[in-house]
């Protein structure tokens, strides 16, 4: 193949889809991700080596709960919040759920109306997200002080069962809430860039000599996306289990 | 296909999927709230979660508008993931019966195969 080097390369090449086209595509002597700008293609990655941390705690917090012999504290009420007069298991937990699922929602939309590149609601839409995931890590701050003041729990030990759920539990929503907290910071600074118009007229960014395109909201969209899906097997592993 | 690059899909489709993640999340806090136990809770938490990161997966993150060459990358090497799982369970089982012979009170130590996983 000794086409020009074009603009777009891999657009301008015929594409093979299905099977034959994975062969083809890794095979191609050429970038493998077509159609994918590469920062988004590195962000996968990154998403992908994120994957095998998260992992590793969840699989780590198994093995304390599989391995003690102390009974593992009741999470549902662990986390019950006292409203109206009586104990509602997780509802906490549950509201937490919902805005980071709303949050996602928002980011999605963000997203489509970037590459439509429509400012004003990309920047708001942003926003907003940034708002919702910023309410999310202060109701974890709230949970966080409820159980360290009020029910005594330390990573070394609590008052209702194994000592190891204190680890386990701080460890992995703590790293969660920094992914989420990294987040909030990055999705202002994008929705600024948006409102600045960086986007529009591709000016490179602080720290780079990239230039800005709606990419990156996308780029921006998957690590957003990654942390509320990792919520969803902390929800299911670690809150309902 | 008009964009080379980029993603663009109507704006029902994320509202859809944003509602149906509500119903599962729903659904999969109803299972603690109706204290399902055993089995029936353990498998629906599963679906719940499963068909939730799909969801957001496939049409969230656009992975199914995506090319086969990365889906496959990024996709398949978390399934290494199972043999950590497995090893961690062989690992966190004989763990728990050494305590339990050598540490746990002396009945339990004689009891035939009895307690498993206390909850």
């Amino acid at each position: 193949m000794t086409h020009p080097v074009s603009a777009s390369p891999a657009a301008a090449l015929p594409m093979t889809e299905g099977l034959p086209g994975l062969v083809a595509d890794f095979s191609s002597d050429q970038r493998a991700f077509k159609n994918v700008p590469w920062g988004k293609a590195m962000m996968w990655i990154f998403l992908l080596s994120d994957t095998f941390i998260f992992s590793s705690f969840l699989i780590a917090y198994m093995w304390v709960r599989m391995s003690t012999t102390v009974p593992w504290p009741n999470p549902s009420e662990v986390f019950a919040l006292n409203l109206f007069g009586k104990d509602i298991p997780l509802i906490l937990i549950a509201i937490m759920t919902f805005v980071l699922i709303s949050s996602s929602g928002t980011m999605a939309m963000a997203v489509k109306f970037g590459y439509e590149k429509n400012k004003k609601m990309t920047f708001i839409l942003l926003l907003v997200t940034a708002a919702l995931g910023a309410t999310f890590v202060g109701m974890q701050a709230f949970e966080w002080t409820k159980l360290i003041v009020e029910e005594g729990v330390r990573p070394w030990s609590n008052p209702m069962g194994a000592p190891q759920f204190g680890a386990a539990f701080f460890m992995i929503t703590g790293f969660h809430g920094t992914h989420v907290s990294i987040g909030v910071i990055f999705l202002i600074i994008m929705a600024v860039k948006v409102l600045r118009g960086d986007l529009d007229h591709e000016r490179p960014g602080f720290m780079t000599g990239r230039k800005g395109s709606y990419e990156m909201v996308e780029i921006m969209g998957l690590y957003w996306h990654f942390v509320d899906l990792v919520w969803v097997f902390i929800f299911a592993f670690f809150y309902l289990w | 296909m008009a964009h080379a690059q980029g993603q663009q899909h109507p704006i029902g489709v994320y509202l859809k999927i944003w509602a149906l993640l509500f119903v599962l999340s729903t659904a999969s806090y109803l299972v603690d709230y109706f204290h399902f136990q055993g089995y029936l809770r353990w498998s629906l938490i599963l679906i719940f979660m499963f068909l939730k990161a799909g969801l957001i997966i496939a049409v969230f993150m656009h992975m199914v508008w995506e090319r086969l060459a990365l889906m496959y990358a990024i996709l398949v090497p978390p399934l290494l993931l199972i043999v950590l799982l497995g090893i961690g369970t062989l690992d966190a089982d004989y763990t728990f019966f050494t305590r339990d012979k050598f540490f746990g009170p002396a009945p339990a130590s004689t009891a035939p195969a009895a307690a498993k996983h206390h909850k």
